[in-house]
């Protein structure tokens, strides 16, 4: 009954690929099993974040934030209190869906652009927050060494914790898009106007949009910290917001799976380029340039196939001649 | 059913409505003519909601509606076609029609049900109705410029309107699309017992459709009569039919 709303070819293909990804840790080493686990809490960071661009039509320039509220709510709750650890993986989504509803709640009576301007300073009073206030959060430092409960601490449990949250993610994600739900939302990208007049109230659509993208964005929060065991201000800085986005743009921000593949191609490039160079923002930079100019609908979004056949059509002809 | 009285809206110094009055009684085709930027669509956006009345009343149904959002006007049985091809070109031209079938079901707020079953059997009927069955899978952007214009109204009937309001419907279209499109639209009046409030700049079809017309000229209502009330008239022959 559930299943069949899935697309078929594809659904045979994600299979295979979790399979695969459970396996994993037993063949390749420890460090690329860290890096998966990376690149799986990035891909649910940037998956939030296209449910409200390349499906809601928003700039939603600083989502880095409520994936920074998430993390913290949850690591402070598991540094600073003896509480149980069930109560920092409930708090940290939590905190960031609040911190989302009341960001967004200022930012959606602006337009377009401005919603994004907006959003960015209000993200950045929070990362200052985080960067000051030294007793609770330590200030620019962070905090590490954060208590993970023991049953995830090791690096194979904490993957195997972060792939099967990913995958009930995106599972609740693909449902959300195909439901009346994301239908309008998506009807409300293409053309707020009509939208409207065909009786959706278009703000508070957009609103519940955000605090959906921004609780998953939290979730993901609390999964960094399983992973890193620490926090610290960079994940309410910019220029990660800056990243997920382009992750988004670069994977295909129209496509269910593309923000996936954005979120590998540059958690890797982070990883083994970024380590060598202070530039790691300039090259963001021209990959984002590059995207604009060239592939404005991301790798997904790409239509390969058809261009190939088009190519592969016109060489044909041109033989013939 | 629908009486706009003494309504204004400036933009700026520019009276675009200036005192525009108009009747709608259930079940009627009614027809507002006027020459370029006489203020049509400035009209139907204050009734609609779009834009905001600076002065007069709008009451549908006994209910003054001229300070709510397009929204909740639709939500009150109000839906519109607009003059130029309004639709959501990304997206399937059935799931056009049925993002209004599925707000008039009150339905869009839904989260984990999958739409694809949700609203089948009346935005199916309504593709039937007005022709665009057999297209309802083609991306609605891609259709031609006629298609488009009939996939506004179908969008518009997802909503199930009291009253159904067309800004010139037959926009752009050859002289075949404008009467098979008229004759749809009196199809609708007449099967659906639909209320249609519609502007059109020929006037064939207006004289050939409408109950009732209503001329307006630089934001003024001069006249709202029958039809052939309105051809008698000097005022409107004078301004407007140019003696004909
Ligand atoms: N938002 C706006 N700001 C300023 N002027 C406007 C605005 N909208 C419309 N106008 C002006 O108001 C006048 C009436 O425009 P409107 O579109 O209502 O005319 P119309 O009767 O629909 O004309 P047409 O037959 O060409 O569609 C026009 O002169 C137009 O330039
Ligand atoms: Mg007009």
């Amino acid at each position: 009954m559930l299943l069949n709303i899935f697309p078929q070819k594809s659904f045979g293909v994600s299979v295979g690929l979790f399979i695969l990804l459970l396996i994993a840790p037993a063949i390749i080493p420890k460090f690329y099993t860290y890096i998966l686990a990376v690149i799986f809490v990035t891909a649910l960071l940037a998956m939030s974040l296209n449910l409200v661009v390349g499906h809601g039509g928003l700039f939603q320039f600083h989502h880095g934030v409520f994936y920074g509220v998430g993390a913290y709510v949850g690591g402070l709750i598991l540094a600073k209190t003896s509480l149980p650890w069930w109560v920092a993986f409930i708090a940290g989504p939590i905190a960031a869906a609040v911190t989302g509803f009341l960001i967004g709640l200022f930012c959606i009576r602006l337009n377009r652009l401005y919603f994004g301007m907006l959003q960015i300073s209000l993200g950045s009073l929070l990362w200052v927050i985080a960067f000051r206030w030294y007793d609770l959060t330590g200030g620019d430092d962070g905090i590490h060494g954060i208590p993970i409960p023991e049953f995830i601490s090791s690096s194979k449990s904490s993957y195997y914790l972060v792939l099967i949250i990913l995958c009930i993610c995106l599972i609740l994600l693909y449902l959300i898009l195909k439901s009346p739900f994301g239908s309008a939302l998506q009807a409300i990208r293409d053309n707020p106007e009509r939208c409207a007049a065909v009786g959706i109230n278009v703000r508070r659509h957009q609103l519940a949009a955000i605090v959906i993208a921004t609780f998953f964005a939290g979730v993901a929060g609390i999964l960094f910290v399983v992973v890193e065991g620490s926090i610290f201000p960079e994940l309410l800085f910019w220029v990660l917001s800056l990243e997920i986005f382009i992750m988004c743009l670069l994977g295909g921000w129209f496509t269910f799976a593309g923000p996936i593949l954005g979120a590998a191609v540059i958690v890797s490039l982070r990883t083994f380029v970024g380590t060598y160079t202070e530039y790691w923002t300039l090259i963001l930079g021209v990959i984002l340039i590059l995207l604009i100019f060239f592939l404005p609908e991301g790798l997904m979004g790409y239509n390969f196939l058809a261009k190939f056949r088009s190519w592969s059509k016109r060489a044909a002809a041109s033989s013939v001649d | 059913m629908l009486y706009v009285r003494e309504l204004k809206k400036f933009f700026g110094d520019f009276k675009a409505v200036n005192g525009a009055n108009l009747k709608v009684e259930k079940g009627q085709l009614v027809a507002v003519i006027g020459p370029n930027g006489a203020g049509k669509t400035t009209l139907f956006n204050l009734i609609c909601g779009q834009l905001q009345p600076d002065r007069g009343e709008i009451l549908f149904n006994g209910e003054d509606i001229g300070r709510l959002p397009p929204y909740e006007i639709c939500r009150k049985g109000i839906a519109r076609s607009f003059q130029i091809a309004n639709i959501f070109p990304r997206l399937s031209v059935f799931r056009n029609v049925q993002v209004s079938v599925l707000s008039q079901q009150k339905l869009s707020n839904r989260l984990f049900q999958p739409a694809a079953r949700l609203a089948v059997e009346s935005t199916n009927r309504i593709l039937e109705s007005v022709g665009l069955l057999d297209k309802k899978l083609d991306v609605a952007g891609s259709l031609s410029h006629g298609d488009k214009r009939i996939l506004e109204i179908a969008i518009a009937l997802g909503n199930e309107p009291d009253l159904l309001i067309l800004d010139e419907p037959t926009a752009g279209m050859s002289p075949e699309e404008t009467s098979t499109t008229m004759k749809l639209i009196q199809r609708l009046a007449q099967e659906q017992g639909l209320t249609i409030l519609f502007c059109e700049h020929d006037m064939e079809v207006v004289f050939g459709t409408a109950q009732s017309i209503m001329v307006m000229q630089q934001g003024q209502t001069i006249i709202q009569d029958l039809p052939e009330e309105v051809r008698q008239n000097r005022e409107v022959q004078q301004a407007y039919l140019g003696g004909e």
